[in-house]
């Protein structure tokens, strides 16, 4: 088993399908099959589900949390589930797909490496699927799952599956889709979820589970240049500690060492790493995502905000840039107004010089005469900011290629843009 | 971990993010705090602040919201533990909220102080002026906790608006916000249960003796075992036993629930959660008032 352990312990999915394609029991269904769920959860369910006159446990229950979502059966933006078998942990971003949709699916899909949609077996590829599939482009997803549920009601028939499949082999090339998978399945009965369907013997794969246990997430540390935004200055002046400066943060890509030679920014000064600790212990080298402190050979005056990078490989480094904005917000975009941009740990001010164009989610389609960029539009914008961004390509860099933008007058997140080069 | 049989490579992702998250807290306020209560999440809360800011002291107080219903144990370690740390502990009694007539104690044999916990906390944030209070909340603990933000805004009445939260996109965290409005930041949201007693077996961080099998006494109520403290009241049907226990989950004495257990030590713990099949807070009678408990309770401002 040891050999063919998957490269990493934890892996992020997040889960699409409209009210009824029946993603709140697929979860349940995985969670119970799993062996996730404890027993005075369940308790609690089986209680629930024969109080509204279900004949059998109804899954959804597990993941419908707050009190608004129990008495109208709807999901309410985001939430979190956990689960992990003997081979990896695993985190759901469960997001609803009724109003807000694009709202909450691009915010559960930013922090997961898989996206698993669901598809009506009854009713095939319908404009939401290929919403869905956008937004799992869209946010770079390294593997898409299809999941053609409710199997059972089309009499497990392969002639049925064999279509849909057709059609979304036709959208993933269309979205140049890098790993697709597709599964018929049926969440309500448990087939092809965690144990291979009995009813459905002519699909020759893996079931869901098996599919999320094995899927390649492997990062390739050497493509992204190195990027290291500086979140936090530490200093200690003490007996063990003479004049301690270190820079504390998270490496945001690419790979680090001791002795590169590394070009801070904005300020543009060049200096070498001196030292890399995690938890006091100096380490040679670190990797995109271990949380640091770096020591530098130049006493430079660096803060939170500024950049850390190698020297040979600087982004671009400019005021004005493309992006891809999904906005969240039910104020309008408005292209006259100060907003606030936040990129990793540095935020400043900007406006959206134009808005380029907006997309039609259910079609693809570039609008180019309407500008309105309302709640849930998607939309390519020129943003301005008061001083430099350091620019990477959302597809190259997700954490240095994203950012938000903020009301400075609300404080709210507006919304969620991808840089694009 | 071979040697528990446990994968935990995971760990060190989420110990980055929960490290990430504590960085951001430092230096997006003014006067964050950590609330500590003496149970394991909150303890390895300031392990992983002594980390994100090592060899620096930890740059924010701890604050414990002492209900006066503690078991003994807890208190000493809290005290060992913030002297070793260098931190600042500040104690805010609840018995001072109910003798000052901010809140009124339950009476009947349910009686507990874990909600009156609510008013004590948001009158320290407001007297103390804290901006961000850092806590050891889960999102696998709970249903409504599974909603929760990494940052959660709270507003001036320290209420929680489970549906008009800010959306949370990759980690980027905003924690902007008004006069007199807070934040509740949990840097272990992503973890399980089963997550931090592998930490907590990983790093070799030392825990309260309670956490450990002992002879105690005990008592059954609706199924559930608690420990007996003399200023409780019991039932006619009710009698006191000995028994060896130990702790899952560390609340307050009057509403903990005892796992009976000869466990006495990390592994063998770790072993018995990952075969558990009772949640957490399965044993936590405060969670069983209603089906929407803590959700009602979290909008008020609870931890």
């Amino acid at each position: 088993m040891t050999q063919n352990l998957p490269t990493i312990g934890l892996l992020r999915f997040t889960t699409a399908g409209s009210v009824d394609d029946g993603k709140s029991t697929l979860i349940g269904r995985l969670l119970y099959d799993s062996k996730s769920i404890y027993e005075d959860q369940l308790e609690s369910i089986t209680t629930t589900s024969l109080r509204k006159g279900n004949e059998a446990v109804d899954l959804s229950l597990l993941t419908d949390g707050l009190r608004a979502e129990r008495e109208q059966g709807i999901t309410i933006d985001v939430a979190y589930r956990y689960f992990s078998t003997p081979l990896r942990k695993f985190i759901i971003a469960d997001t609803p797909g009724h109003i807000q949709y694009t709202r909450n699916m691009v915010t559960g899909a930013s922090t997961a490496d898989v996206a698993v949609i669901l598809i009506d077996a009854r009713k095939g590829v319908l404009e939401q699927t290929i919403r869905h599939a956008y937004i799992a482009a869209l946010l770079n997803m390294k593997h898409v799952i299809f999941c053609v549920n409710k199997m059972d009601l089309k009499a497990y028939a392969q002639s049925v599956f064999d279509t849909i499949k057709k059609d979304l082999e036709k959208l993933a090339e269309r979205l140049l889709l890098k790993s697709v998978h597709t599964i018929p399945i049926s969440a309500k009965y448990g087939d092809n979820v965690v144990r291979a369907s009995a009813k459905m013997t002519w699909y020759k794969h893996s079931p869901l589970l098996k599919v999320l246990e094995t899927l390649r997430i492997a990062y390739d540390y050497s493509k992204p240049h190195m990027r290291f935004p500086v979140q936090y200055v530490l200093r200690a002046d003490n007996d063990l500690h003479r004049d301690y400066r270190a820079y504390a943060g998270t490496i945001a890509g690419g790979r680090i060492c001791q002795g590169q030679k590394v070009t801070v920014l904005p300020q543009n000064l060049n200096t070498h790493i001196k030292r890399i600790e995690v938890f006091g212990q100096k380490v040679d080298e670190a990797k995109s995502g271990d949380a640091v402190a770096i020591i530098l050979q130049d006493d430079l005056d660096v803060s939170r905000g500024d950049m850390i990078v190698p020297a040979a490989n600087l982004p671009e480094v400019s005021k004005e840039f493309k992006a891809t904005i999904c906005w969240f917000n039910a104020a309008p975009l408005d292209t006259e107004k100060r907003y606030v941009f936040r990129q990793n740990t540095r935020e400043m001010k900007c406006f959206v010089k134009t808005v380029n164009y907006k997309l039609n989610i259910n079609t693809l389609d570039e609008n180019y005469t309407d500008k309105c960029i309302e709640m849930n539009a998607i939309a390519e914008v020129t943003i301005k900011t008061a001083q430099p961004a350091f620019i990477d390509d959302y597809n190259t860099n997700p954490s240095t290629g994203s950012f938000i933008i903020i009301d400075e007058e609300t404080n709210e997140t507006l919304a969620a843009g991808m840089i694009r080069k | 971990m071979c040697d528990i049989g446990i994968s935990s490579k995971h760990l060190k992702q989420l110990e980055n993010e929960a490290i990430f998250v504590m960085r951001e807290v430092a230096a997006q306020f003014e006067k964050p705090a950590l609330l500590f209560s003496g149970g394991k999440d909150s303890i390895v809360l300031v392990h992983l602040a002594k980390k994100a800011f090592f060899p620096c002291k930890i740059p924010f107080p701890l604050l414990h919201i002492d209900t006066g219903h503690n078991f003994e144990e807890t208190l000493v370690y809290r005290d060992k533990l913030a002297q070793t740390m260098g931190c600042k502990l500040i104690v805010k009694l609840v018995q001072e909220s109910i003798d000052t007539g901010r809140c009124k104690e339950e009476c009947g044999i349910n009686a507990s102080r874990n909600k009156l916990q609510t008013i004590t906390l948001l009158d320290a944030i407001e007297e103390l002026k804290i901006d961000a209070a850092i806590g050891g909340g889960r999102r696998d603990e709970e249903k409504a906790r599974a909603k929760e933000r990494f940052f959660s805004h709270r507003d001036e009445f320290g209420q929680w608006d489970p549906k008009n939260q800010r959306p949370e996109l990759w980690h980027i965290f905003n924690g902007r916000k008004n006069m007199g409005e807070h934040f509740r930041v949990f840097p272990i949201s992503n973890w399980t249960e089963l997550d931090v007693w592998l930490y907590i077996y990983k790093e070799q961080i030392p825990l309260p003796d309670i956490y450990f099998t002992h002879r105690r006494k005990v008592f059954r109520r609706n199924g559930t075992l608690l420990a007996y403290a003399p200023f409780m009241t019991l039932a006619p049907h009710e009698k006191i036993i000995e028994e060896d226990v130990r702790c899952r989950t560390i609340g307050d004495i009057t509403c903990t629930g005892l796992t009976v257990s000869k466990a006495n030590a990390l592994p063998e713990i770790v072993k018995e959660v990952a075969a558990s099949r009772i949640s957490e807070r399965g044993a936590r009678e405060d969670d069983k008032r209603s089906e929407a408990a803590m959700e009602d309770r979290k909008k008020e401002g609870y931890f």
